[in-house]
């Protein structure tokens, strides 16, 4: 019994010293790893992201360009100037010559500006001053940043105005205006507060009238409403002088139907 | 139970709903309304017996002349040249074609026919609107040949009636006193035409001084003042009938005698005792009644058209200013306050206005205000002018001016002008003389 103990014991402790000895990372060295070194994230699309200002990429490929050139050019005029330069004092005619060579040595970079001129003020700015090419991105993405939430406001407005079934002020003014120009208001007509027309309207969407009716109607065959009736037909003539109305171009159902009140008090009044 | 419950799910259904959007138009143009006068057409027949007993070739073009410068002298309407019109005048009296006269910008259009029946004048006439493509008004008349300019005068009335809500004031006509001379040996006659210049006829042979000749509001009587044997005297003319007669002599100074609104009375001024004050006279019995009684001079007194008020000028205050009082005298209010002195006040057919001459630094002015004194507004002004006489719808005022004949001041003439309430429209009214202290009749034909 002690005799088989012993010998499995025995296999058992090979077995295991065989098991450590095969393992590969035993017999392999320790890895050499580089030491930790941080890195700071920046995030870099806010300087490199071009597609935002397209023109700009092309304007700083252009300009990286025209540095090599200018590098080239600007250190060859001194040369030649200073081989041209007399001693004494040019004579009035060889001023003129002096100046005249001297715009003929300065035509490399105004060739330069030249082409710069084709561009809009926006680059030719960037031109002058490329280090600041970043900034300018900057701003012209302030800029379509701005005018977006200028656009985000106005459609607000018209949202705001749609929801509560009015015409902007620009569409009334342009209505007012063009009714204005029809309405030849009686000129035998007594001042009166009364004296308020009012007329439902029906509207293509060109603005060409389906329908008048004046909301007071009754009124219009009542005795001592002469005034009143005139008044009213005069509208009438003013609507149907000025179809089809400005209307806007868009928004049908908020004003397919529409109501005019003619008040001639401001004018009569004088 | 059913339905119920569907009604509760109709209210739950969100419906897009618009506002009824509304646009106040407070502003317009105050250019007249461009009118159409077309010439009433006259078939063959109509015509010859035209030229037999009017010498008149075309009755209808010369009726639409009449009717076309009525209406361009109230600068209400632009009357469009007859040289535009496309269609023929017998076509548009039956059915305009609206396309044809919108194109020429009319918005209102009158078209008419003339035919002779049993040996009278008949006008048909018809107003449309234009824009609107429909008939406004459609009459007829009938009368005598030689009225046919008064037909043209009705016709107006009614199309200016219909257009701008306030009667007319073409059926009527003007009494003034015609003068010719020289100034130290004036003659000063009587004479009535129409509203227009036109018919004119001399009621007095000048042999006396006649002055302020006034119409009855209610018909077509006249008072006037006349010197006889240098002392004045207040007749009564009857238009129609040509028959005259004296209201009375009375003392002293005499001025403007004017009937009440009812046609009733007279109230005029006159000096007793050295002192002028206001009197009125009933013409049934010919009482006289004192209704001013203070020591300034009080003239020029105009009743309201309800003829319980009165208005006219005094010095009481210093200067001659316009008041008011009640038609017994009591409750004396002055109204004019302005720099200047106020006289021959009228007070407004309508009510609602008081017209006034007024002469301030040199110059005469002619001039409105409300009749609390408010809201002053002089129409015109020249180097002498005055007596201010309403139209009857209370519209427009007729007055004389005195003007130099030529540049270097000398000579000078008197002619009647006429001015509506805007102080736009001024126009001399035409006559065969000189003419001063005009009356405005009511309408003939009512």
């Amino acid at each position: 019994m002690n005799r088989s103990i012993f010998i499995s014991s025995g296999f058992h402790i090979l077995l295991v010293i065989i098991t450590a000895m095969s393992l590969p990372f035993l017999s392999k060295k320790p890895i050499d790893l580089p030491p930790i070194v941080s890195v700071e994230l920046i995030q870099i699309t806010d300087q490199t992201n071009i597609p935002f200002a397209p023109k700009a990429k092309k304007i700083i490929e252009k300009v990286k360009k025209k540095e090599k050139e200018k590098l080239v050019s600007e250190q060859a005029p001194p040369k030649k100037v200073k081989k041209e330069k007399p001693d004494a004092v040019p004579l009035p005619d060889k001023k003129i010559e002096k100046v005249e060579k001297i715009e003929n040595k300065k035509q490399n970079p105004e060739k330069i500006d030249n082409e710069v001129k084709q561009v809009s003020e926006f680059e030719k700015k960037e031109l002058f001053d490329p280090n600041n090419i970043a900034a300018l991105i900057d701003k012209s993405k302030e800029e379509i940043a701005e005018s977006t939430n200028k656009l985000d406001k106005v459609t607000q407005d018209q949202d705001k105005t749609i929801k509560l079934g009015g015409l902007s002020l620009s569409e009334e003014d342009a209505l007012k205006a063009q009714i204005f120009g029809c309405w030849s208001i009686p000129l035998g007509l007594p001042y009166s507060d009364n004296y308020i027309v009012r007329i439902k309207l029906k509207l293509k969407p060109d603005g060409s009238v389906i329908k008048s009716e004046i909301l007071d109607h009754a009124r219009m065959n009542k005795p001592g409403q002469k005034f009143f009736k005139v008044l009213a037909e005069s509208a009438l003539r003013a609507i149907k002088l000025c179809s089809p109305l400005r209307v806007p171009t868009t928004g049908y159902e908020r004003w397919k139907e529409l109501q005019l009140n003619f008040d001639a008090r401001e004018m009569l009044q004088g | 139970m059913k339905s119920i419950y569907i009604l509760i799910l109709l209210f739950l259904i969100p419906i897009k709903a618009f506002a009824l959007i509304e646009v106040d138009i407070t502003r317009g143009n105050l250019s007249p309304l461009p009118i159409a006068v077309s010439p009433l057409s006259t078939d063959k027949e109509s015509k010859k017996n035209f030229e037999v007993l009017l010498k008149k070739k075309d009755i209808g073009s010369a009726i639409s002349s009449v009717v076309e410068n009525n209406l361009k002298q109230t600068g209400l309407f632009n009357t469009l040249s007859k040289d535009a019109f496309l269609q023929k005048p017998n076509i548009a009296h039956l059915k305009p074609r609206f396309e044809d006269w919108s194109l020429i910008k009319a918005q209102a259009l009158i078209t008419g026919k003339v035919t002779i029946v049993n040996e009278k004048l008949r006008v048909e006439f018809r107003l449309w609107d234009v824009l609107a493509g429909k008939e406004m008004m459609a009459l007829a008349f009938t009368t005598v040949p030689t009225n046919w300019r008064r037909v043209g005068h009705i016709i107006t009335d009614k199309v200016y009636e219909r257009l701008t809500g306030e009667k007319g004031y073409f059926d009527t006509r003007i009494i003034y006193v015609a003068e010719e001379g020289p100034k130290t040996n004036r003659v000063k006659k009587l004479a009535i035409m129409d509203q227009d210049g036109f018919n004119n006829k001399y009621l007095t042979l000048g042999n006396e001084l006649v002055l302020t000749p006034r119409f009855n509001p209610t018909n077509q009587m006249v008072t006037y003042l006349s010197y006889f044997r240098n002392l004045p005297r207040v007749y009564l003319l009857d238009i129609e009938t040509g028959v005259q007669e004296v209201v009375g002599d009375f003392p002293g100074m005499t001025f403007a005698p004017r009937f009440s609104p009812d046609g009733k009375k007279i109230i005029m001024s006159f000096a007793m005792d050295g002192n002028s004050e206001i009197y009125t006279m009933d013409l049934e019995n010919r009482v006289v009644e004192k209704i001013t009684n203070h020591p300034s001079i009080d003239t020029s007194p105009s009743y309201s058209p309800d003829g319980k008020f009165i208005c006219f000028n005094s010095d009481r205050s210093g200067y001659q200013q316009i008041y008011v009082m009640k038609s017994d005298g009591t409750n004396v209010k002055r109204i004019s306050f302005g720099k200047g002195l106020y006289g021959t006040p009228v007070w407004s057919p309508r009510g609602d206005l008081i017209a006034f001459t007024k002469l301030h630094k040199g110059k005469f002015y002619i001039g409105v205000m409300r009749v609390d004194g408010t809201g002053e507004r002089l129409l015109t002004e020249n180097f002498y002018q005055e007596a201010p006489s309403w139209s009857p719808n209370g519209r427009v005022l007729i007055f004389y001016r005195e003007t130099k004949t030529n540049s270097e001041g000398e000579g000078f003439s008197a002619k009647l002008w006429s001015i509506d309430l805007t102080g736009y429209n001024e126009r001399q009214v035409p006559t065969e003389t000189d003419a001063s202290d005009p009356s405005w009749s009511s309408l003939l034909s009512n």
